[in-house]
């Protein structure tokens, strides 16, 4: 394995994790509970395209075979997607859809922090746009954490009972296999690992001050790195693919 | 002089081509048209962010997807704006929700036509936005204040939209053929609707006289369509895409296109609820606004707890 190569399927990753987010994300337009959450959905959904658009077109780069970040968005199959299972996960109701972001934007949040000093300098600007954006999506996830956690009895039960659905979603945050592991001795990735005691006292500062429970340990999913997903992945790409797919020759 | 709280000064202030604001007198008809007017273009941006959802998660290119996804969330902003620039009005917004979903209150009628191909998502912003700017540039100098400044902020970006729109259909019209059918397609099914959201023809316009006495309306129906189809024809040749009307014809004469007849039982049918789309937009629209009822009572009670407890604390 090259750099080169391992920094390829690093990237990969984070650009699917944003893709697939952005995907779900972008299915609530015109859904929102309030017209002003609509936007603000659609907002982080636009985010999450950039950020995609940006990581695919490095990998582009970095693969060499004058693919586009298109080509590499639309026309690769469910085992080569390696996006963190929670990020494919359905909507559900609201409470579901601000679980997903808590989760997500807490670690983002850290996790760009980190990669923001990586010796890859596509890879740290990046991550320097990412965190402006994180911020506020991160913000936007505990303000809402809070209005419902400690609002009526209805939206308390609902987001506690979303929050211990996504748990068993949350432990494939912080894996480390070996591609990790050698870009991390290289300072180019981050040390996922050593983030999850930060992720678990701030999910537990929030969760509390939502007087709302942190979720029981469960058995945690997993399967993304190496292309193994939910059923929902299918049908998010047979979607979002579908136009490149049926007319391949077409330009858009 | 005159009474500053008599029609006959208001009337005057419109004439010497005044802005009203909120807080000034207005006679009950003017303040009720501009409820009327200004809410269906409120309601009008919210339900055309559904037509133009359709197609997000189905976007042929990342970059694509982003102008769609931008665009959707100006046209919810638009509805924001102008929600609040009906309310200065006096009627608040979860009114005017309901009055949009017992029917009582109308959107435009365009929007209860489908979004079938993605060439649609260029027809929209191309000739839907595309007849919304003739009719809001022109609204930049309607009299009531608020709406007018409403409408400088909107027109910005609906230019931008169109460009986008054009951009689309060009692109597929130098595309493959599968492309070129699915934009002639597209352009067909839009072309008429696109005509009638001018509305009818002046000589059967009942509040025309009204909004045009009061400048809320500065020039008719057929002035601002004819101005629409006079720009839109050569953008439509030039990209090589089929105006779907056997008759129009460039009047040498007056330098304008004339058409066939616009078949105006179409256009009542469709505001009268028979468009294919009008119940699923309005169905749609509701059914999100009651599953997030939970949501909103949870922000407010929060909202009321917190309050509370600040209170205590001072």
């Amino acid at each position: 394995m090259t750099t080169k190569e391992a920094t390829y399927n690093y990237v990969i990753r984070l650009g699917d994790n944003a893709l697939i987010l952005g995907h779900r994300l972008s299915e609530l337009c015109s859904r929102g509970p309030i017209l002003e959450e609509d936007l603000a959905l659609t907002n982080i959904a636009l985010d999450m395209i950039g950020r995609a658009q940006a990581l695919l077109k490095y990998a582009a780069e970095l693969e060499g075979k004058a693919n586009t970040e298109d080509d590499i968005a639309y026309r690769r199959a469910e085992i080569n997607y390696h996006n963190y299972l929670i990020t494919e996960q359905p909507n559900g109701d609201f409470a579901n859809v601000i679980a997903r972001q808590l989760f997500i934007s807490v670690y983002e949040y850290l996790f760009f922090s980190e990669l923001e000093n990586s010796k890859d300098e596509t890879l740290s600007a990046i991550a320097k746009k990412a965190i402006k954006e994180v911020k506020y999506h991160k913000q936007h996830a505990i303000d809402w954490t809070l209005r419902l956690g400690d609002g009526t009895a209805e939206s308390h039960k609902r987001l506690q009972k979303a929050l211990n659905d996504l748990w068993m979603y949350t432990g494939e945050l912080f894996e480390m296999d070996n591609i990790d592991t050698y870009l991390l001795h290289q300072h180019i990735a981050v040390d996922a690992m050593a983030l999850k005691t930060k992720w678990q006292s701030e999910i537990d500062r929030i969760l509390t001050e939502a007087t709302l429970s942190v979720p029981e340990d469960t058995y945690m999913q997993t399967g993304s790195k190496k292309g193994i997903h939910t059923e929902n992945l299918g049908h998010i790409l047979s979607e979002m693919q579908y136009l490149q797919r049926a007319y391949p020759d077409a330009k858009w | 002089m005159h009474n500053e709280h008599s029609d006959a000064h208001f009337q005057s202030r419109i004439d010497s081509g005044e802005h009203i604001e909120a807080k000034d007198y207005m006679p009950e008809g003017y303040r009720k048209h501009l409820i009327r007017q200004m809410s269906q273009h409120a309601h009008s941006e919210v339900i055309g962010m559904q037509p133009e959802g359709n197609w997000i998660t189905r976007a042929p290119s990342l970059r694509a997807k982003q102008i769609l996804l931008a665009k959707i969330q100006d046209e919810g902003g638009h509805g924001l704006y102008l929600y609040s620039a009906v309310e200065t009005l006096g009627v608040s917004r979860a009114e005017l929700i309901e009055q949009l979903q017992s029917g009582k209150a109308k959107y435009s009628s365009i929007f209860n036509y489908p979004a079938l191909n993605w060439a649609d998502i260029g027809a929209i912003g191309w000739l839907v936005d595309g007849a919304a700017i003739v009719n809001q540039v022109s609204l930049q100098r309607t009299s009531y204040g608020p709406y007018s400044r409403a409408m400088v902020r909107i027109c910005k970006e609906e230019s931008f939209h169109q460009r986008q729109g054009y951009e689309i259909m060009t692109t597929m019209m130098r595309g493959t053929k599968d492309q070129k059918a699915m934009a002639q397609d597209a352009m067909n099914r839009w072309w008429w609707p696109a005509l009638m959201m001018f509305g009818p023809h002046d000589s059967d316009s009942p509040r025309s006289s009204d909004a045009v006495k009061w400048k809320i309306k500065r020039e008719t129906n057929d002035e601002l369509r004819q101005k629409f189809i006079d720009k839109t024809i050569p953008q439509a040749e030039l990209i090589g895409l089929t105006i779907p009307d056997k008759n129009f014809k460039l009047d040498e004469k007056t330098g304008h296109y004339t058409l066939s007849p616009i078949n105006w039982d179409e256009f009542h049918r469709v505001i009268a609820g028979h468009g294919p789309c009008n119940k699923q937009r309005l169905e749609h629209h509701i059914k999100y606004h009651e599953q997030g009822a939970w949501v909103r009572e949870a922000a407010e009670a929060y909202k009321i707890k917190h309050s509370k407890k600040e209170l205590q604390t001072v």
